[in-house]
């Protein structure tokens, strides 16, 4: 099953290599939300839940981009054949679609990041970045169970513009709320970020939930 | 053309047996209790006009749709319980050449041989079959109708499938090219065959039997050279 994750993973970062279209989309409305929300809240720096909450409803909304176009390439170009006729286990699906949003996730989120510090907080995230990496770590994989499972229902629809946002963001706003409250003091006082074990702890049992229930259903999400 | 039997007669040497296959989408009947079998290395044209059910057909044999009521086998395995076993040992060429048109030709071959366990030289043997050696690190994009289509018959074959569905899989061909696909997915591979066509002296000459369809209903099953 892995074999076969990483056969899909790589034809997927193959395919985003030449076409650059999710990454870019991404990586570019990241960019311009923090440019918005520097002119529109009209302050050098912000710190703290503000912060927070702006990183991760960026984040957030940049997911929901590449969750919409995780099956493109199967749905237009039709490769989804290719892969329901193909002796595998369909769950092999599901592992090489998250790894491959993992991977664009943090690829953005190392052009979100700098972005995000240069115009929101002043150069002071490096203060808690190892802390805050593992929260980034642990979220991008809730982000990206969530995300393969829901581009899944949805790449089989004519609205899946429609329909992965209003399944993927209800789903996601545990992940949220969690990455949001552990990030709040790193991006403030992280000496004194308290309680973060416990949020790390909430992702990681909401990692590992969403991991196993989209195990155990995706095969069903392929099933005609 | 004779009327349509009632029922298949279920014997071990057939690949496909379908007694009153039904399948539907939402209210409307796309098949309506279509029966036949084909013997292991004979072809079965499927002919019939647009919206007559010949892709679902297709698709239902190649367990990408489930067959709503009736009874199903492919290569021995019943459908849709027993779908797990007929993948892989089927070769899908569907109207479309449906390729990756960003990944070159051999990638989307090699993609489909790492899924299906296939080693290179075999990819390496299609891309020579199909004429296209020389333009396999060209993406697909850049390549003509025909082109595709000869990437994905060769895909089709890549794994030697038991049976072959092809759906209308010389329409974008020259003349050339279907000499070229003959000893792949034409009459000269001596595969099991099921092809759906609209052309129907194509479909007499490639085939053993023919069915006709029309409206999801079965209006004939004759053997071809009869």
């Amino acid at each position: 099953m892995i074999r076969t994750a990483a056969i899909l993973f790589r034809k997927d970062v193959l395919v985003e290599v030449r076409t650059l279209q999710s990454l870019s989309a991404m990586a570019l409305f990241s960019v311009t939300a923090f440019v918005l929300f520097h002119f529109g809240l009209q302050r050098d720096t912000i710190d703290g839940s503000l912060a927070a909450g702006v990183l991760w409803v960026t984040l957030l909304l940049a997911t929901v981009l590449a969750v919409t176009r995780l099956f493109v390439a199967e749905r237009e170009q039709g490769g989804f054949e290719t892969l329901l006729l193909a002796p595998i286990d369909r769950t092999a699906v599901f592992l090489g679609k998250a790894a491959s949003l993992f991977a664009f996730l943090i690829l953005v989120e190392l052009v979100a990041l700098p972005a995000f510090d240069i115009l929101l907080l002043r150069g002071t995230i490096l203060d808690g970045m190892p802390e805050l990496l593992a929260v980034l770590l642990l979220a991008d994989v809730g982000l990206a169970a969530v995300g393969a499972l829901v581009a899944a229902l949805g790449a089989e629809t004519d609205a899946r513009e429609l329909v992965v946002p209003l399944l993927l963001m209800p789903l996601l706003v545990p992940v949220v709320i969690a990455a949001a409250k552990a990030s709040a003091p790193l991006l403030s006082d992280p000496a004194h970020a308290e309680h973060l074990g416990r949020w790390l702890l909430m992702l990681t049992f909401y990692d590992l939930a969403f991991v196993l229930v989209s195990l155990g259903v995706f095969d069903y999400l392929l099933e005609d | 053309m004779s009327s349509p039997p009632s029922s298949t007669q279920q014997t071990p040497s057939n690949a496909v047996e379908a007694d009153g296959l039904t399948r539907r989408y939402g209210d409307r009947v796309a098949l309506d209790r279509v029966s036949f079998a084909l013997k292991a290395g004979q072809t079965l044209a499927v002919l019939g006009p647009n919206g007559a059910g010949k892709t679902t057909l297709l698709k239902v044999l190649a367990t990408l749709l489930r067959p709503h009521e009736g009874d199903v086998r492919v290569l021995g395995s019943a459908l849709p319980a027993e779908a797990w076993k007929v993948r892989g040992q089927v070769g899908y060429l569907g109207h479309e050449p449906a390729l990756y048109r960003s990944l070159s030709a051999r990638e989307n071959l090699l993609f489909a041989a790492r899924l299906h366990g296939v080693g290179e030289t075999r990819v390496n043997e299609l891309l020579e079959a199909v004429g296209l050696t020389r333009r396999a690190a060209d993406r697909v994009e850049e390549f003509s109708r025909g082109m595709r289509q000869r990437i994905a018959a060769a895909r089709a074959v890549l794994h030697d499938p038991a049976l072959l569905l092809l759906d209308e899989p010389l329409s974008a061909l020259d003349v050339r090219a279907v000499e070229l696909l003959d000893p792949l997915i034409g009459r000269g591979s001596g595969r099991t065959r099921v092809l759906v066509t609209h052309d129907i002296e194509r479909g007499r000459a490639e085939a053993d039997q023919v069915l006709a369809i029309r409206g999801g209903r079965m209006v004939a099953l004759e053997e071809a050279f009869a």
